[in-house]
């Protein structure tokens, strides 16, 4: 049975800028995802808890503020050690050119910066996101 | 729709020789745009009733007889990175380059209140901005910056009180009386809930701290701008320029009505209230709203709350170039969109303004990019004679009517707030949330479609293109050094003067007295920042929003 692809969009740490966070998290609803938004000021343990918690397929971080070369690799450890190895985690938002190879190696699958297409982040999500 | 096709020059829509480049012509806030503007489309208009000479009630074309024929506007650049001693050093380049007045960005956990060693802190201390702990970063942060010559901003919201007091402390030492200093907090709650989201406690307590500064400013600080109703926040979070402007001053009247229900008059607090709204790319629109804004204003201070005094009507503003507006693509473009935004701030007659850097999609300024930032607003003042004559658009048909419009949609949107219960009720209905979001989500769908452009992105965009800009990396040995500063501090104080000041200060926010004389024992106390935002997060407790998106 075809189950929809369940996402988690949250924001890390203290950094409180949710437009795009809020932009995306509609786009996925309205392209027919199941939607499940943090709301803001997240540590990477409650996200990883929530992804676990609630059986998403992609966990999808905005991030603003520069923390993200701590905070997301802290989130892929959390999801690892529990056993949530399989969940796509996807980044956006002001993210510099030099972190992302440091970023994918941590394990996250996309990254978008700012003026990425929202079709283009769904479409990326459908093709590799795990098959149920 | 179509309108009625009335001939050349008119506003309807021929067909063959004469056909338009599109069906509907809109700009960023997606309000449509006639094909010309007539002198019906501003029938009624009265020159003394609603425009008035510059420093004229109501304020229409400026706040000040003379404008930039006297003086120009404060370039005031954000600037705020790593330690006290990084800032402090850009601060001096800043003051040296030229610039008239500073603007300290804090970093997050500063913003929040929290110490750098807070485990929230982690991967974000010197982010955003400068990390402020204790009153001894403060010391390095104005190091060798004269108190008494320059002007000060500070963004930030729930701590402001307490960068306040450092501010008056470091005043202090340097012999200056509180008298003498001039500045601005931000100390905008409100926004915060609405769009900002740096909020940390429950709204009621949060603008009783706010009315604390207003009461003690007007008591002791005579030069100190109290609050500065920000509007930028709220339009970078999506919303249209209508809706700024609306909730802007919905906001501003909010605390007009908090200080008078302290028992102030208005008349005593309210020529120190300063606003800041945000300059986007649809040129007439931004000038529009300026002006628009200054009217609104005095109409509501004068005739709402009986404000006597013409300083009180006078809505003074800083601007900031839309940050929202800038791309990562072919990040050169920004500075040309930054100079287009700033010349509208100058032509809608802002007090103060900020130019952003063209790396900032990027990643925080470097400094070549802060110069050309500050040289823009250089050129626009010394070059192009835009500050010669005060508001040269005035009687323009097209601009008056668009300041017409605005006026009329801000006052649906207060008629809609006070439906609701007020500025309260409405956030916690998620009204304004939901209409930000709402706006921000039509806009992000008219880039997709074409229908609005931003060249380099969604035309002219360079399928090529290598990201190939400097861009400012934040040494990660600042946390590690900002914590070390603030375990001994910490270690170095007089702990039975700290933990005192600290009591006292519980006590008093458990009661209703103004807590600003607290809030400096703390700080002459080097109580830290946490320290004392804990303490009213542990009375008062902390704000959680429902997300609305």
């Amino acid at each position: 049975m075809d189950r929809k692809i369940r996402v988690l969009v949250a924001k890390l740490g203290l950094d409180a800028h949710d437009r795009g966070a809020k932009v995306i998290a509609r786009a996925y609803r309205d392209a027919g995802f199941e939607v499940i938004y943090t709301g803001l000021y997240q540590r990477p343990e409650q996200v990883a808890e929530a992804a676990i918690q609630e059986d998403v397929d992609v966990v999808a971080i905005s991030s603003l503020a520069g923390a993200h070369n701590t905070l997301i690799p802290e989130l892929i450890r959390h999801l690892r050690e529990q056993g949530a190895d399989d969940v796509l985690v996807l980044a956006g938002g002001v993210i510099p050119e030099d972190d992302i190879p440091f970023l994918k190696e941590q394990g996250v699958a996309g990254i978008f910066g700012p003026g990425s297409d929202l079709d283009e982040i769904i479409e990326f999500t459908r093709q590799n996101v795990r098959r149920v | 729709m179509a309108e009625k096709h009335d001939g050349p020059g008119g506003a309807g829509r021929d067909t063959g020789e004469w056909a338009e480049r599109k069906l509907r012509f809109a700009g960023v806030s997606d309000r449509e745009v006639k094909r010309v503007y007539r002198p019906e489309d501003i029938a009624g208009l009265d020159y003394a009733r609603d425009l008035g000479d510059p420093g004229e009630y109501p304020f229409t074309r400026g706040v000040y007889p003379t404008m930039y024929r006297g003086r120009l506007w404060t370039m005031r650049q954000f600037a705020g990175f790593g330690t006290a001693e990084e800032t402090n050093a850009r601060f001096k380049y800043l003051l040296q380059t030229g610039q008239t007045g500073l603007s300290i960005a804090f970093d997050m956990p500063t913003l929040l209140g929290y110490d750098s060693d807070h485990p929230f802190a982690n991967g974000e201390v010197g982010k955003l901005g400068v990390a402020i702990d204790s009153l001894r970063d403060f010391e390095i942060l104005m190091d060798g910056i004269p108190l008494d010559k320059v002007s000060t901003s500070m963004t930030i919201n729930p701590p402001a009180s307490i960068m306040l007091a450092m501010y008056l402390v470091v005043a202090e030492q340097q012999g200056v009386g509180w008298d003498q200093v001039s500045g601005t907090i931000q100390n905008d709650i409100l926004k915060d809930y609405i769009a900002q989201k740096t909020y940390i406690y429950p709204p009621e307590p949060s603008v009783r701290l706010i009315v604390d500064t207003i009461e003690f400013c007007t008591r002791h600080v005579p030069k100190w701008n109290t609050i500065s109703i920000s509007g930028y926040h709220i339009r970078e979070a999506g919303a249209t320029a209508a809706q700024e402007l609306a909730f802007t001053l919905a906001d501003g009247m909010y605390y007009v009505e908090a200080a008078m229900a302290r028992g102030l008059d208005v008349d005593e607090f309210a020529p120190r209230l300063s606003f800041f709204f945000d300059v986007h790319n649809d040129f007439f629109e931004e000038i529009a709203k300026f002006r628009a804004a200054r009217r609104l204003w005095a109409r509501i201070m004068r005739e709402k709350y009986g404000a006597k005094n013409p300083r009180s009507w006078m809505l003074r503003t800083h601007a900031q170039t839309a940050g929202v507006s800038l791309t990562a693509q072919q990040p050169e473009n920004n500075i040309v969109r930054v100079a287009i935004q700033a010349l509208a701030a100058v032509l809608g007659g802002t007090q103060s303004l900020h130019t952003n850097s063209y790396d900032e999609a990027l990643a925080l300024p470097t400094e070549e990019a802060v110069r050309i930032a500050l040289r823009t607003q250089q050129i626009i003042a010394e070059e192009t004679g835009v500050a010669n004559t005060i508001d040269p658009l005035a009687g323009s048909y097209y601009v008056e009517s668009l300041t017409n419009q605005l006026e009329e949609e801000a006052q649906a949107y207060f008629r809609k707030i006070e439906a609701l219960g007020g500025v309260v009720k409405a956030i916690e209905k998620g009204f304004f949330q939901r209409e930000i979001a709402d706006s921000a989500y039509r806009f992000q769908r008219r880039l997709k479609s074409g229908d609005y452009v931003v060249v380099g992105v969604n035309k002219y965009a360079d399928p090529n293109e290598k990201v190939r800009t400097k861009i400012l990396k934040i040494n990660p040995e600042v946390q590690r050094r900002q914590i070390e500063r603030v375990r001994e501090v910490r270690a170095r104080r007089d702990p039975a003067r700290a933990q005192k000041a600290l009591a006292e200060l519980r006590k008093a926010s458990q009661s209703s007295e103004n807590l600003m004389p607290y809030i400096l024992e703390c700080v002459r106390a080097y109580c830290t920042e946490g320290e004392i935002a804990g303490v009213w997060r542990e009375v008062w407790g902390e704000w959680r929003e429902e997300a609305i998106y």
